[in-house]
This record gives structure tokens, sequence and C-alpha cells, in this order.
């Protein structure tokens, strides 16, 4: 394994310059919007991480599913890449819309659908790392978070449409006929590299884990016999 | 001792030819012998609620407390308590509802309880569903007292209520939604939970933000029942709750084999 070139170094390449050349267009080039002026770049990195963070956790629903239908061991690294890195896409994405609001809005946060679906999100999910990080027993750890996900994953439109009838303080989506082209180039790059910049964590994160699951299954026979003997 | 030894013949008695875990998914649900499985669990958590009634007391007792120590918070102008009783009287149902939830499978780990239900064998979504009830019947049952305690403390006239036909029944009925919505995903996640190092820090964080619908759903029905429901708006929060129960508890049925299963 060491020195061997793995194929997720040059996807993490990619999203770098991907980036850098979309924030860029972003900060320098694309024009500033009629009526919150310079505030409204913050966009370029918002909607990106909101529709990534988004994708982290389908993945991480995807995966969840897999890992009880199959019980291997890789689907279960999948879920914990993707559930770490869709939650830290998410606190990012609170802290991003805060900054937001605070500039356009004037005031830090409101109890509006998208910001508090996206909190609630973000405590789910959080929540499911804190019950694994609880559980000693791999394969419990493993079925368990899967079945968290998955029951988190499915009360994420339930929550959306009960936040929804309250009053929204939030704007409906944009959409390329409402979005000038020179901001949405920028946007479009951004969002292929945050893309590719979670796929590199999730897929890091997942190889980690199995290596980690590998060191216990290897490590753990030992230990509980040097315990058993030290009892005995 | 004297519980296991009465129940258990019962139990053993309406169980299916023993099969392999490759005949019996999790959370299988299929033929008459599911339903006698369900018909011995369901008679299970009955005679064990039965038998512990002063628990139930003591949750109510919580239930009646937090709402005593929401009372020292809330403003002190009538208006403004009548209308924080919707929000408090909810917040200390769910409160009530983590220490039922998180008893409710305690039991079931002494002495590996729930591996020796699971080995007779009996269907994981039989044990869930019965359960479930379990937890929803406690739920309701806090109702004759956590309502009265509220209206009193709250300064509440039910019978001042305009656009609501009956208002303590569809007060109650408000009570048994939120109740399902809280026992379907609870006991979920208190099977996962109640064998954990920090599973009074664990549960909650799990439970809390899964139940945001019932919590928001649940705290406008009951607004809605007590200060009057002018736009007609109660049926569809109520459908909201129904919708939730519903979702979760088909989600835990299906699930339930997967949490409880021995690694």
């Amino acid at each position: 394994m060491r020195g061997k070139f793995q194929w997720e170094h040059a996807v993490l390449l990619l999203a770098l310059v991907l980036l850098t050349v979309g924030t860029y267009i972003g900060l320098a080039v694309a024009p500033p919007e009629r009526h919150m002026g310079d505030v409204q770049r913050i966009m370029y990195v918002h909607v990106p991480t909101a529709w990534i963070a988004m994708l982290s956790l389908t993945v991480a629903f995807v995966a969840a599913i897999g890992s009880l239908w199959s019980g291997k061991h890789k689907w279960d690294a999948a879920v914990v890449g993707s559930t770490e890195t869709g939650v830290v896409l998410t606190g990012l994405l609170l802290s991003q819309g805060m900054i937001w609001a605070r500039a356009t809005w004037g005031v830090w946060w409101d109890w509006d659908v998208r910001l508090t679906t996206s909190l609630v999100m973000f405590i789910l999910f959080a929540g499911v790392l804190a019950l694994r990080a609880s559980v000693d027993s791999a394969e419990r750890r493993a079925s368990w978070s899967a079945v968290a996900i998955i029951v988190a994953y499915a009360d994420v439109p339930l929550v959306y449409f009960c936040v929804r009838w309250w009053r929204s303080l939030h704007q409906v989506q944009s959409t390329p006929e409402t979005v000038d082209a020179a901001m949405m180039l920028p946007l479009r790059i951004n969002a292929f590299g945050m893309l590719f910049l979670a796929t590199w964590f999730i897929v890091r994160r997942a190889r980690l884990e199995l290596a980690q699951r590998q060191v216990e299954e290897t490590t753990l026979p030992e230990r509980r016999s040097v315990e058993e003997v030290q009892h005995a | 001792m004297s519980l296991a030894s009465r129940e258990l013949p019962s139990v053993a008695a309406t169980m299916a030819p023993p099969r392999s875990p490759a005949d019996t998914p999790a959370g299988a649900i299929s033929g008459p012998s599911w339903l006698n499985n369900l018909r011995a669990m369901l008679a299970k958590e009955l005679l064990l609620e039965w038998r512990n009634l002063s628990r139930l007391g003591s949750v109510a007792l919580f239930g009646a407390v937090t709402l005593v120590l929401f009372s020292f918070v809330a403003p002190p102008q009538a208006g403004a308590r009548r209308m924080a009783t919707a929000g408090f009287l909810v917040l200390a149902l769910l409160l009530s509802s983590t220490l039922s939830l998180s008893e409710s499978f305690r039991k079931e780990t002494h002495h590996r309880a729930l591996t020796g239900l699971l080995l007779v064998p009996v269907a994981p979504s039989a044990i869930f569903i019965a359960k479930a009830f379990a937890n929803f019947f406690q739920l309701v049952l806090l109702a004759p007292v956590l309502i009265p305690v509220a209206l009193v403390l709250f300064s509440v006239d039910l019978t001042a209520t305009s656009g609501v036909s009956y208002p303590l029944l569809q007060l109650l009925a408000v009570w048994a939604l939120a109740s399902a919505g809280l026992a379907a995903p609870g006991t979920l996640y208190a099977a996962m939970t109640s064998d954990l190092r920090g599973r009074d820090v664990v549960l909650p964080l799990l439970f809390f933000p899964l139940v945001v619908p019932v919590l928001l759903a649940a705290v406008k029905a009951t607004a809605l029942v007590l200060s009057g429901d002018a736009m007609g708006q109660l049926g569809s929060w109520n459908l909201l709750l129904l919708i939730f129960a519903v979702v979760h508890g088909t989600l835990g049925t299906v699930l339930f084999g997967y949490a409880v299963e021995e690694s």
C-alpha cells in the first residue's frame, strides 16, 4: 500500500485547481449583484457547499442500505466517510449562511424553512456520529449507524414540510434562467471543485476506517488474551 | 423471576418452528405464527405495564414537575401564559417520553431477555410493534395527569375556545397522535441505546432532532385547540402527526431486526 499512487489524489488535485479558478472568477471577474453588492459573492461557496452536503448525506443513506443489505465492511466504511463529510459540510453551510444572513437580513439566524431544516439535519447526523462513537462492537457499530442514518434521512422531508408551513424568509432556489451567465460559471466550477474535494475526503476516510477495522480485527484477540492472562 | 417463569411458556407455546437465520430476514412479517408472536408480545408488554404502574406514576410526576418549573419561567401576564401553554405541555410530554423510552428496553437487557426472545424465535417486528404500542400506551396515560396540571397552572379555560368542537376530545386526539409519533422512532432508538455507555446522552441526542416535526405539529395543533381554530388548520397538523407516526412505525418495524441482531 505504501508508496502506491491512489486515484483519489488526482481527484484532490483537480478539486484544488477548480476551487482556485472558480473562487478567482467569483471574486474578481463575476459582476457584483445589483442589490447585495459584493456580499453576494459568498454564494459561490455557499451554494456548492449546500449541494455537496446533501449529496454526501445521500451517499451515506445509500451506503447505509448497502451496509445493512450486504453486511460488508466497505459499505460501512463508505457510511463513515460520507456521513462525516456531510456533517462537516452542513456545519460549514450553516456558518456561511449565518454570515450571509447577517449582511443581508440583518440577523445571524432566523427560524426559516431551509435554515431550520439544515440545522436539524446537522444535529440528526451529528447524533449518528455520537452513536457510532459510543459502540465498541464493530458489527453493531455498522448496523446501528446504518439504521440511524436511514431513519434520519427519511426524517428530513418531514422536517422540511413541517417547517415549510411556517413563514419563510429564505429565497426560493435560483435557476440558470434567473442567474446571470457570468455568475453561473464560477458557481458551476466551484460545485465541481467541491464535489471532487468531498470525494477525496470520503474515500480517504473510508480507507482509514477499513485500515482501522483491519487493525482491530488483528490486534484485539492478542489484547484480550493478555488481559485474560493478567486477570488470571 | 416469577414473571419470567409465568411468561415464557406462553411465548414458547405460540412460537413458530425453529428456522435458520436465512429464513427469517430482519423484520419479516408473515403468516399466523407472526400474529401469534405479536399477540404474545402485546400480552407480555401490557402485563409488564400493569405490574409497573408505580413507574408510570413516577414518569407522570416528573412531567408535572417540569410543568411547574415551566410555569415559574412563563411570563406573568395571563394572555402570554395561555399562549405558551401548548409549547410547555408538549415539551413536558417529550421530556417524560425520554424517561419511559430509555427504561422500556433496560429491563430487556437484564439477563439478556431480548436475546432469549429472539432465540425462541420471536419475530423482531412483533417485538417492536408490541414495545412501541406499550410506549405509546404509557404516553397516552400521562394525559389525564399532565393536561389538567397545565390547564390549571397556565389558567386555560377549554370551554372558552372558539372554532373547535369538543376541545377536550380534540386535545386528547392531538396528544394520542403526538404520543404515537414519539413512541415509534423512540422505541427503535431506545433499543439501540439501552446497552450503551453514554445512553442517557446518546438517546436524546438522536431522538430530539428526529422528533422536531412532532414537536412543531403538536405545539401548533394544541395551540389551535386551546386558543381557537378560526381557519380550520387543525386537521392538517393532525395529518402531519399521523404521517410521521406511520412513516416511523413502518421504518421501525422493518429496521428493528437489524438493530437488535446479535453480532
